[in-house]
């Protein structure tokens, strides 16, 4: 392991000179481990996540996290990065569909605790019949639990989003989870480019005592911690502290969006912003989007892409001014229930224009011609259904 | 705290509540307290919901008046009836979900040994019988074939108390409750047994009657687990609502469970037994010195 420098975030991610390689999804987390300065990672095996915590051991191994281990489930494995992030350290972890679920309790319960952690999520099938395709339909609870949910398209998001997930997470206006969330095997098994900065830098370590919840540590006053305890006196009281506090995660999870900006460079990209009709999509759908619109533009159509890249804090702004002028806005999905195009739906004034899909789940790949079908019926072309 | 956390600038007393003053000038903190004191300092939980008479409060009480180091412990509890006096305790608190002290835990003093490798920090799981053998079995038991350093303490009032009354794991065969309609089925885990299967270089059973003891034994759990390994106490803490243990028999509840099933035991590793025996034998020596001078 070569000896690392400690750079501020902005060195890191936004200037340090960048070296291309070819690598998988799964090598992508990994790479961004190793810049994060991570104290503890704790891992609980699940296909297609396993390879990424494997990779992420082989850090411990070498030295770049200080503590790392297989833990009993993934109900234990959440809860102890949540005992180990109150204790004032870095951590992170990684999971899919079904493991998601299960450690689910503890997860949504890291927002109210204020818990800053970046959680990989690479999504797969968790309804029945058994799959161990990728199928993002587990996003949808994280949406409505405070977490700041990035969604990544491809190896480079991967890598960029894991990395600056921590920067964000523990800003101390935001010191909420961030999770990161990619199509399992799509991009944890596949290669792609990625641009990494030098691996000799890593981002500074995490300060706990810069934190709107103070870390359990035994290291700062005062003694009676929850003296009068609110939540503990009355149901009325109960009801009161949960409101504001929960108001108060999702304002902090809006805060988030400025730092999405500044590390990402936004929650949206727009490819062709005067087109009629837009396809709207995240994660591996978006790359299926940015084909689909290729294909179109080489045949003259008005066809744009909007991929979004912050699930929350949903880019609604965002969203609504790029499609002020659409006719219609396609939503491919990689799940059956399509909660990316309700989200859309509601964002814009005429949510009638949006086309629920088209959808594929349960690990099927999203054809390009679907999207085209959807996009030819949008512009009122009667088209052969192959491809010119 | 830490001690140095703990102290009040000086000039800022007047404006300190009263209540943190009496804590840092008559309480525990950075001191040895003896608990058979109890009641003539200024303790670390007071106050707290738990119901009048209630054995599980007694030895939180006790537990608090116990700590080898009260400055510098975290305490971790779950859903469930102790954690209404632990949250209101002049100490550190985590509360997670339903089951999951171990996990925290284990996350927690790892936590904590990366950030201060040369400060002595106590981590120590309070939580029913019902958290620690039925809803987080797993946790606890992994937590112990891991060898996590910290104390796990159940305070046993088999049932679930917290929810009005439900069977436990822990609760006796045959008895009649909640969601046990026609009796309880099958017998108590033996919790002792497992935990010292299953790695705990400490395990103590106890029917709290005699603070000394109760106190003895939570001390030896604390200093185990910081050198050696994860440490275990079986408390029979009987819940005088679920039971109908009238508040001033539960005194008598607890030296008659003490008779039949719940009689101390203890057991330690060998190693542990050389350490503990060399500390309390300085602590002797201490103690006749400072009554000679
Ligand atoms: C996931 C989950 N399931 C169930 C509950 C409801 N619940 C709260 S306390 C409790 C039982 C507490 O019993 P025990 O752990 O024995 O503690 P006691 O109250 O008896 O001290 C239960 C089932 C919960 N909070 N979370
Ligand atoms: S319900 Fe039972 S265990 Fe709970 S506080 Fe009341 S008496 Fe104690």
């Amino acid at each position: 392991m070569p000896e690392q420098k400690v750079v501020e975030p902005e060195e890191l991610l936004l200037k340090a000179p960048r070296e291309k390689k070819f690598i998988t999804g799964s090598q992508a987390f990994a790479e961004a481990v190793k810049r994060a300065n991570v104290d503890i990672a704790i891992a609980y095996p699940i296909t297609p996540q396993s390879e990424t915590m494997h990779l992420v051991g082989d850090l411990y191994a070498q030295g770049y996290v200080k503590d790392y281990y297989r833990a009993e489930e993934e109900y234990g494995t959440m809860s102890a990065i949540a005992g180990a992030v109150r204790g004032g350290a870095r951590a992170f972890s990684a999971t899919s569909g079904p493991g998601l679920l299960r450690g689910l309790e503890a997860i949504v319960s890291w927002p109210g605790h204020r818990i800053p952690v970046v959680l990989g999520v690479m999504t797969r099938v968790v309804n029945a019949p058994l799959s161990i395709q990728p199928d993002n339909v587990e996003i949808a609870y994280l949406l409505h639990s405070g977490l700041v949910v990035l969604h990544a398209e491809n190896q480079q998001d991967v890598f960029d989003f894991t990395l600056a997930g921590f920067p964000i997470s523990e800003k101390v206006d935001v010191y909420l989870p961030v999770v990161v969330a990619t199509e399992g095997f799509f991009v944890t098994h596949a290669k792609g480019y990625v641009e990494l900065p030098p691996e000799d830098m890593k981002l500074p370590p995490r300060d706990p005592y810069k934190a709107p919840v103070p870390p359990t540590d035994c290291e700062i006053p005062p003694a009676r911690i929850q003296r009068d305890a609110p939540v503990q006196k009355s149901n009325f009281m109960s009801y009161l502290i949960h409101a504001v506090w929960q108001q108060e995660v999702w304002s902090a999870n809006r805060r988030a969006m400025k730092w999405i900006y500044h590390y990402l460079g936004g929650p949206i990209e727009v490819v062709n912003p005067d087109a009629e009709v837009f396809i709207v999509a995240s994660g591996c759908a978006a790359a299926q989007g940015r084909e689909a619109q290729r294909y179109a533009e080489l045949e003259g159509l008005p066809v744009g892409l909007i991929k979004v890249k912050a699930l929350r804090p949903f880019p609604e702004k965002e969203i609504r001014e790029a499609l002020k002028n659409a006719k219609a806005v396609i939503v491919p999905e990689h799940n059956i229930v399509g909660w990316l195009a309700k989200e859309v739906k509601a964002a814009i004034p005429n949510g009638g224009i949006v086309v629920d899909g088209p959808r594929v789940y349960g690990g099927m790949t999203l054809p390009v011609e679907l999207i085209m079908d959807e996009v030819y019926k949008a512009l009122g072309i009667k088209k052969e259904k192959t491809l010119a | 705290m830490g001690l140095e956390y703990v102290k009040i600038s000086p000039g800022f007393e007047k404006y300190m509540p009263r209540d943190y003053v009496d804590l840092v000038q008559f309480g525990q903190f950075g001191k040895q307290i003896d608990v058979m004191q109890m009641g003539q300092f200024k303790e670390l939980v007071e106050e707290h919901p738990m119901c009048a008479g209630c054995y599980m409060a007694y030895f939180i009480r006790v537990f608090y008046a116990a700590l080898p180091n009260p400055e510098d412990t975290i305490v971790l509890g779950t859903a469930g009836c102790a954690r209404l006096a632990l949250s209101q305790a002049a100490v550190p608190f985590i509360y997670g979900n339903y089951g999951d002290t171990n996990a925290v835990a284990s996350g927690l003093k790892r936590a904590l040994s990366i950030r201060f490798p040369d400060k002595v920090k106590d981590v120590v799981v309070m939580a029913g019988d019902g958290g620690l053998m039925d809803i987080g079995f797993g946790m606890t038991m992994h937590s112990w074939f891991r060898r996590e350093k910290f104390t796990t303490i159940m305070v046993d009032n088999e049932v679930y108390g917290n929810t009005g009354g439900q069977e436990s794991g822990m609760s006796p065969k045959g008895i009649q409750l909640k969601m046990a309609p026609t009796g309880k089925k099958f017998d108590k885990i033996n919790a002792v047994e497992l935990a010292q299967v299953a790695g705990c270089v400490y395990v103590a059973k106890i029917s709290p009657t005699n603070p000394k003891r109760i106190a003895k034994t939570i001390k030896r759990a604390i200093l185990a687990a910081r050198e050696f390994g994860p440490t275990f106490i079986h408390a029979y803490t009987s819940c005088n609502i679920e039971y109908s243990i009238p508040t001033r028999e539960v005194l008598a509840d607890a030296r008659n469970r003490e008779k039949q099933d719940f009689k101390f035991y203890e057991w330690m590793t060998d190693e542990v037994k050389e350490y503990l025996e060399e500390i309390e034998r300085k602590e002797k020596e201490k103690a006749k010195e400072e009554v000679g001078q």
